[in-house]
């Protein structure tokens, strides 16, 4: 026996999820009394269960990857546009880095050859050697440039003698230390720890 | 929250940042290799097809509107490259062959199942492949219908806007489509 084509229409609109109060009532109370069209119906459910479930059904692992492969190749300043995003602080700190050591190596090409010494202290000059007289009392740091140094007073500080010596032959004093510095790594060593001396010190 | 990841993505991707892209394909590809392998039952070709839905996509980027969904668009790349496929494979004498009959399910009435199940329960994966042939011996748009209808989060909208057909056309081929299915599927 065939129920009418409206019943089963029912059933669709039912299955779409697009069925309407009264019609639902009438599918429920037709299906409660007609075998035929129950079977219909659960035939119908379950085409719907087998047909849905497609787990099974997945392109192989590497299909992102093939894809991705398969693109054109984007243009370079993206790609180094968005390692920058991905890395703001390696972008910032490298910056950083790249202003400064431009920086420090520029001033030390500048007074590569320039003698350079704290003015106003009465330090005497003969030839390429700075004199710290006996009578005078440096309380600072002594940082000197291309030039030896020979001390005869006294210096507080540390003496820093870049690109010189310390003339062993003077007879004064230093409280601090003496550090030569002739290597432009070093120097930029000294500088960053200079650096990170003055930034850290709680003093 | 996943959406909002995707649209995001989908804006990168629209800048020019062609990782973002990555996330999109990841997300959408077991449902566009699903619409596929439905419409042409091959693996492999399903597989290539999705691919290059895909890199279409990608390389059609600027055309997608963002304020419509990017799944309808996707999906509409992929049933065309499919049906495209399909035409130049081989004249399919179902595709253009109007089922004659008001309710259009005469055709596959007097046909009877051909194979029948054996009585042991069978493997998903070989009852997969068993639907799978069965949904093949539908005609080819009733293959689409039944891909976009069967991924089980489409709206009728929502298929006839990828299919760019009526609410009403889609809807009748569902249940034509379903009817179909159920006469051969009924003995599983």
């Amino acid at each position: 026996m065939k129920c009418n084509k409206e019943i089963v229409e029912l059933m669709h609109q039912y299955l779409d999820g697009a069925i309407t109060e009264t019609d639902e009532q009438r599918l429920r109370s037709h299906l409660q009394s007609c075998e035929a069209c129950q079977t219909h119906f659960q035939e119908l459910k379950r085409t719907v269960a087998l047909v849905t479930a497609n787990i099974e059904l997945k392109p192989s692992k590497d299909f992102t990857s093939n894809v991705m492969a398969q693109l054109p190749k984007e243009k370079k300043r993206m790609s180094a546009k968005r390692w920058m995003k991905l890395h703001p602080m390696l972008t910032a700190a490298a910056i950083f880095f790249i202003l400064m050591f431009s920086g420090t190596f520029s001033a030390w090409n500048q007074d590569q050859h320039q003698l350079s010494y704290p003015k106003g202290q009465n330090l005497i000059v003969e030839n390429d050697t700075v004199i710290v007289p006996k009578d005078v009392v440096i309380e600072d740091d002594l940082e000197i440039k291309n030039a030896n140094v020979k001390v005869e007073g006294k210096v507080l500080g540390d003496v820093v003698l870049i690109n010189g010596k310390h003339l062993s032959a003077s007879a004064g004093k230093i409280a601090g230390e003496i550090k030569e510095v002739d290597q432009i790594f070093n120097w930029m060593w000294y500088k960053l720890k200079d650096l990170t001396e003055s930034v850290f010190s709680l003093d | 929250m996943i959406e909002e990841k995707l649209k995001q993505n989908i804006k990168s991707v629209k800048k020019g940042d062609q990782s973002a892209f990555e996330d999109i394909v990841a997300f959408y590809q077991n449902k566009v290799f699903a619409i596929c392998y439905r419409m042409i039952g091959n693996k492999q070709e399903a597989e290539d097809i999705s691919q290059e839905a895909f890199i279409r996509a990608y390389l059609n980027i600027q055309s997608f509107d963002e304020n419509r969904k990017f799944s309808t668009w996707l999906f509409r790349i992929a049933t065309n490259l499919t049906i495209d496929r399909i035409r130049k494979k081989k004249p399919d004498f179902y595709l253009d062959a109007e089922i004659k009959g008001t309710d259009g399910l005469d055709l596959y009435a007097q046909l009877p199942a051909e194979q029948a199940l054996p009585e042991e329960e069978v493997e998903s994966l070989e009852m997969q492949s068993y639907i799978q042939n069965e949904i093949m011996q539908l005609p080819a748009k009733y293959r689409s219908i039944i891909a976009l209808r069967f991924l089980d989060e489409l709206s009728l909208k929502e298929i006839s806007e990828i299919l760019e057909m009526p609410v009403g056309t889609v809807k009748t081929r569902i249940h034509r489509g379903r009817e179909a299915l159920r006469k051969r599927l009924r003995h599983v």
